[in-house]
């Protein structure tokens, strides 16, 4: 995968889910006989990862979610981040 | 447990993984396995209805993963029923099979039904040994059934129990695992109970073997990075260290086994003096938050010395009960394995006589696990002594 930037479309990777656990309280990223509890901006990022936004458009959602701005190299630098772990994915 | 450790002690969180043993039938008849030795003589396996109770009530204290074992958990024919369930519920569902009867048509049913992963187990990387280890003809199918899990696009994690006859092979087993395309390779150093410790003189690896075998696989880590992880479970008889056994008793795993008796971890039912929950008369809350049998080790209120005072009892609580109940005859002293329990010469001496190479198959041939053979050694009461 090359490094994420503006236009990548990042989705949930192969064998991984995305979901809410209220006995947690968080998001949380489920994969074989594992778990990885997410903090707050990490859910808010990886729920709207759906393979249909850009970067782009997702930051654009964030700021205007939480009355913020620039928060493009965050975003970048998570993605980044998440396509390690194989916890993202794109084209 | 005193009404004062009691007040100290915070209340659990919720049972995170839940680890249902559908059934002790197995095809299989591995000589490390870890049912039971007298798996045998508990044929009443719970109904289909009773799972799906033991599914809601989990899930609703929280449990998240949910592990569908066995014995072979495909000899239920209700599995895809369960995994629905399961599945519908939010649980993250894993298999954990031999193989052994996952046919296309099986593997179909079980997608559409919702599973999201399957954990294949191998015995060895050579046809001969896997035979002679599961004591079956079920390498090709293995092989077949490899193809199979990635047919339907589940992640798939390779388990491969290592022990003396089989750990020189390691090179080899990364290898198919890395061919098959396995996401995980879990390289698990064989852990010493049930019918492993009962043939643990002929299964425990050398220094050498062991040393080996880590090399080899870190060799493999760095040729193959992010596409295939392996873990390597360490060995902890040879490293005088011991486990944070499950995670700490009663922290986040529950196992139930065929019968419905629920435990902290799949083999402490072993263990004397102590009554564990069926969920047949108790809901999984009253199980998980209220049983004698959960409460008895959580936390470190019921350490003794060298534990109690140890600077690294909360790392490993202890160690596993079990293991102190097979090594030193009493479930509340420390874990053997570690350097400061007074009992650890057992388990020096084990890995010694494993050094001498003196576990001569003439003198302890394998026992392997069957029915007969565990209704033998269960009337023989040998269930502890290897």
């Amino acid at each position: 995968m090359n490094a994420p930037a503006a236009s990548t479309r990042p989705r949930i990777g192969a064998g991984f889910r995305l979901q809410w656990e209220s006995a947690q309280g968080c998001h949380v990223l489920l994969y074989p006989e594992g778990m990885v509890k997410l903090n707050g901006s990490a859910g808010e990022i990886m729920v709207r990862c759906d393979g249909e936004r850009s970067i782009e458009a997702i930051v654009g959602e964030l700021e205007t979610a939480f009355n913020a701005r620039g928060l493009a190299p965050e975003v970048i630098s998570f993605v980044e981040i998440a396509g390690r772990q194989r916890w993202l994915t794109w084209e | 447990m005193t009404a004062v450790s009691e007040s100290m002690t915070p209340r659990p969180g919720p049972p995170l993984w839940l680890l249902a043993e559908l059934t002790y039938r197995c095809p299989l008849h591995c000589v490390f396995c870890y049912n039971p030795i007298d798996f045998a003589n508990q044929p009443d396996e719970l109904s289909t209805d009773d799972w799906l109770r033991v599914l809601r009530e989990g899930r609703e204290l929280g449990a998240v993963q949910c592990g569908l074992s066995g014995g072979e958990p495909l000899l239920r024919d209700d599995l895809e029923v369960i995994v629905a369930e399961a599945r519908r519920l939010g649980y993250y569902t894993n298999l954990l099979t031999s193989g052994v009867g996952l046919t296309v048509e099986r593997a179909r049913a079980l997608k559409a039904a919702g599973l999201d992963h399957v954990q294949l187990s191998f015995q060895d990387s050579t046809r001969e040994m896997n035979d002679f280890l599961s004591h079956t003809k079920t390498f090709e199918l293995k092989n077949r059934v490899a193809q199979i899990i990635k047919d339907q696009g589940w992640p798939m994690v390779m388990n491969v129990v290592l022990h003396r006859l089989n750990i020189d092979h390691i090179d080899r087993i990364i290898g198919m695992a890395a061919e098959f395309g396995a996401e995980y390779l879990e390289l698990a150093n064989t852990q010493y109970y049930s019918w492993a410790f009962h043939n643990r003189d002929a299964l425990l690896p050398t220094r050498a073997q062991l040393q080996h075998a880590e090399a080899v696989a870190d060799i493999w880590r760095a040729k193959l990075g992010e596409r295939m992880r392996i873990f390597f479970v360490a060995p902890d008889y040879h490293e005088g260290k011991a486990k944070k056994c499950v995670n700490g008793w009663g922290n986040m795993f529950l196992t139930v086994t065929p019968d419905g008796t629920a435990l902290p971890c799949h083999t402490a039912k072993m263990l004397p003096g102590l009554a564990f929950p069926n969920v047949r008369e108790h809901s999984m809350r009253e199980i998980w938050f209220d049983s004698e049998g959960f409460n008895r080790f959580r936390g470190t209120g019921w350490m003794k010395e060298p534990c109690s005072s140890c600077e690294h009892r909360e790392e490993d609580l202890g160690g596993c009960r079990c293991q102190a109940y097979l090594i030193a005859h009493d479930p509340t002293v420390a874990d053997p394995v570690c350097v400061k329990s007074p009992h650890h010469g057992q388990v020096l001496e084990a890995v010694q006589r494993a050094e001498a190479g003196v576990a001569l198959a003439t003198e302890h041939p394998l026992v392997f696990r069957d029915p007969k053979n565990s209704r033998r050694l269960s009337t023989r009461q040998e269930t502890r002594s290897p």
